[in-house]
């Protein structure tokens, strides 16, 4: 991979959360690139880690009870865990930026839409009250904000889920970051509005060429949006491919047990292939392959080494036993 | 195609709202005048998006809420002309399965409390013999006898969902409303959800009516499907059909936008513009037209009527008259 374009290098990322005497290892050495211009989709299911991985990258674990233990986030350059508070604070917002899934919870309800966006562009870009307002509409106009100067005046009650959702894309955008963590962005919208939002993030991309960080559980929306897939277990990155690849031709278990288990739309199957067993508690993790008690697959390693990540092919990484040494012997 | 068990006729349900200081009424119009028949032994798929109304026709047909105007006719019988005696019947032959396996289970009993309440209120069992048969329905529902005197704190959210199909089993319903049964479950335990409610079906014989907005688990259940818009039902017909070749703009605006699992495919462009309208006033004419790209002067006029197309199929388009 050429050097320049490289623009984010998360490397052994370990983040645990300390409660009760109990030690939960939410994530255990996570590793993934992401290249300039790039969507890296995460996708995996309710607690495998997809969140907390963009929280650690922007430093956002709260301290205690969180903290992270190990690994590097290489940022443009920079090492993001060794930066100080007050850095840290100057990336959030202008050059990482993170949209959520419910964009109620990240707009402040007291004050107009307007004033909040302005607030960013001033202490981001430096700019004043009269200019920060223009670029403020500017950016509603870019997300097709129909009256974008009326929303500026409205709170975010008056808004419905996918004008908020927009509003929230607009002023994550409007300082340019380099980076976009979008955290289940579509989640808690309607299929149709969805639809729109999507399309938004991809011309988004396209014209202030940002790359996305794209965390979700949904396999549609990542086959719809992104060029590279990580699928997360247990707080780990078990396979690791681009998209294309991954849907063709999923090599984990769990990766198999997942596409299988999804009722798709466009084919019909007559019953779904069923992941035996549940994911496990992670304050006390399996020992080995974190996947293993539950692997129809499982040999004799698998209960007691953790399986690296592999390459298996040039775009494809996996992360299991089944796989190791394959490529090397033929 | 079979007897119907259930049919529904013109149902409306309209919810009202107390508006300035004159109290001028208005309504949010929740379900407003569809018709709808569920035959003995089929899935019947609701789909829709958020409020649109499918819950509400869910609720209406089990009886908790009581319809504006309209009949629901369960076996030929009216529900809204029952005697005391007859609904506490009715109750035992309609049950629902709900979204949040979380808020849908009393944090103080035990499991054999939760599913042999029903059992008992409806004289199914004596009190000696709850248990044994609430154990049987735990182990159909795969779950075990051991979890029988556990509290629902002690159980994952997928274990929790079969509770609640094992609670709605007990009484041996004849028709089973389930209301996104699986929406707040992730997709691996969905599966497992989904595969043993078609199981189910099988076994005792059941007819449901099923809620969801995910299109791909409308798909993987339904025998035929119905889609609902602001409160109206816009086009039904066999999934077949309907999957294969939807005719209402809605049907295939809503179709298209569901992401496929091929990241190659190019998916059809139908994106819908804009939010769907409030329910308190309605667009003129046909609910769908200011999004429709088909529109023409009279959609925005004349409302279009719910009418047979073809064998099994119907819509309210005036593109097919």
């Amino acid at each position: 991979m050429n050097r320049e374009n490289l623009l984010l290098r998360v490397r052994g990322l370990s983040t645990h959360f300390y409660s009760r005497g109990h030690t939960i290892y939410a994530l255990d050495g996570v590793s993934f690139k992401i290249k300039k211009g790039m969507t890296f989709g995460l996708v995996g299911e309710t607690g495998c880690g997809k969140s907390v991985t963009a929280l650690s990258i922007l430093r956002l674990i709260p301290s205690p009870p969180g903290k992270i233990v190990q690994g590097e986030i290489h940022f443009r350059g920079r090492e993001l865990l060794h930066l100080t508070e007050e850095e840290i604070r100057s990336i959030r917002g202008k050059e990482i930026s993170m949209i959520f899934q419910e964009p109620m919870t990240s707009l402040n309800p007291v004050f107009r839409i307007g004033e909040q966006m302005m607030e960013v562009i001033m202490l981001h870009q430096k700019v004043g009250k009269r200019q920060a307002y223009e670029r403020a509409v500017e950016m509603l106009e870019r997300v097709h904000m129909p009256e974008a100067e009326k929303v500026m005046r409205q709170f975010p009650h008056q808004l419905s889920g996918g004008m908020r959702q927009r509003v929230m894309i607009a002023m994550e955008l409007s300082c340019r970051p380099y980076l976009l963590i979008a955290d289940e962005p579509t989640t808690a919208l309607d299929v149709t509005i969805q639809a729109q939002i999507l399309r938004l993030l991809k011309e988004m991309k396209r014209e202030l060429d940002t790359s996305i960080l794209l965390i979700t559980h949904d396999l549609g929306v990542i086959a719809e949006m992104c060029d590279r897939v990580g699928v997360m277990y247990a707080g780990s990155i078990v396979e690791e491919a681009s998209v294309e690849e991954i849907f063709e031709d999923p090599k984990h278990p769990y990766t198999k047990g997942l596409w299988g288990a999804i009722p798709r739309m466009e084919e019909e199957k007559e019953s779904l292939s069923v992941i035996p067993g549940v994911v496990p508690d992670l304050s006390h993790p399996p020992k080995g392959c974190k996947f293993h008690p539950r692997c129809s697959f499982r040999f004799d390693p698998c209960d007691r080494l953790v399986p690296p990540l592999v390459e298996t092919s040039s775009v494809h990484f996996v992360a299991c036993f089944l796989y190791q040494g394959k490529e090397r012997d033929g | 195609m079979g007897e119907s068990l259930l049919e529904v006729r013109g149902l409306k349900k309209y919810f009202p709202l107390q508006k300035g200081w004159r109290r001028e009424r208005t309504y949010v119009r929740a379900v407003d005048g569809i018709d709808l028949s569920i035959y003995r032994g089929e899935v019947l798929g609701l789909v829709g998006e958020s409020g649109c109304g499918k819950t509400t026709v869910g609720r209406l047909i089990l009886k908790l809420i009581e319809p504006t105007e309209g009949e629901i006719l369960f076996e030929g019988k009216n529900l809204s002309s029952l005697e005391k005696k007859e609904i506490h019947s009715l109750r035992r032959s309609l049950q629902i399965i709900f979204q949040d396996p979380f808020a849908s289970l009393n944090p103080r009993m035990t499991v054999a409390e939760i599913v042999g309440r029903p059992m008992e209120i409806h004289g199914l069992v004596d009190r000696s013999r709850r248990d044994e048969k609430v154990a049987q329905l735990l182990e159909s529902v795969g779950l075990q006898r051991e979890h029988l005197y556990r509290y629902p704190h002690e159980f994952s959210g997928g274990q929790r969902q079969r509770i609640g199909i094992a609670r709605a089993l007990a009484t041996q319903p004849k028709l089973i409303v389930a209301d996104e049964p699986t929406s707040a479950l992730d997709v691996s335990v969905q599966a497992q959800i989904l595969n043993l409610m078609k199981e189910l079906k099988e076994a005792f014989g059941l007819t449901y009516l099923f809620i969801s907005h995910n299109m791909g688990v409308i798909r993987h259940l339904s025998d035929r499907v119905a889609v609902m818009y602001l409160g109206k039902v816009v086009e039904m017909g066999k999934k077949k059909d309907l999957f294969q070749s939807p005719m209402h703009p809605y049907t295939r605006a809503l179709l298209a936008a569901v992401p496929t699992l091929d990241p190659k495919r190019k998916r059809e462009e139908i994106i819908l513009e804009g939010d769907v309208p409030s329910p308190i006033h309605p667009p003129r004419g046909c609910r769908f037209h200011p999004r429709c790209r088909y529109a023409f002067p009279r959609c925005s006029e004349e409302e279009p009527l719910f009418h047979s197309v073809e064998e099994g199929r119907s819509i309210a388009c005036h593109l097919y008259p």
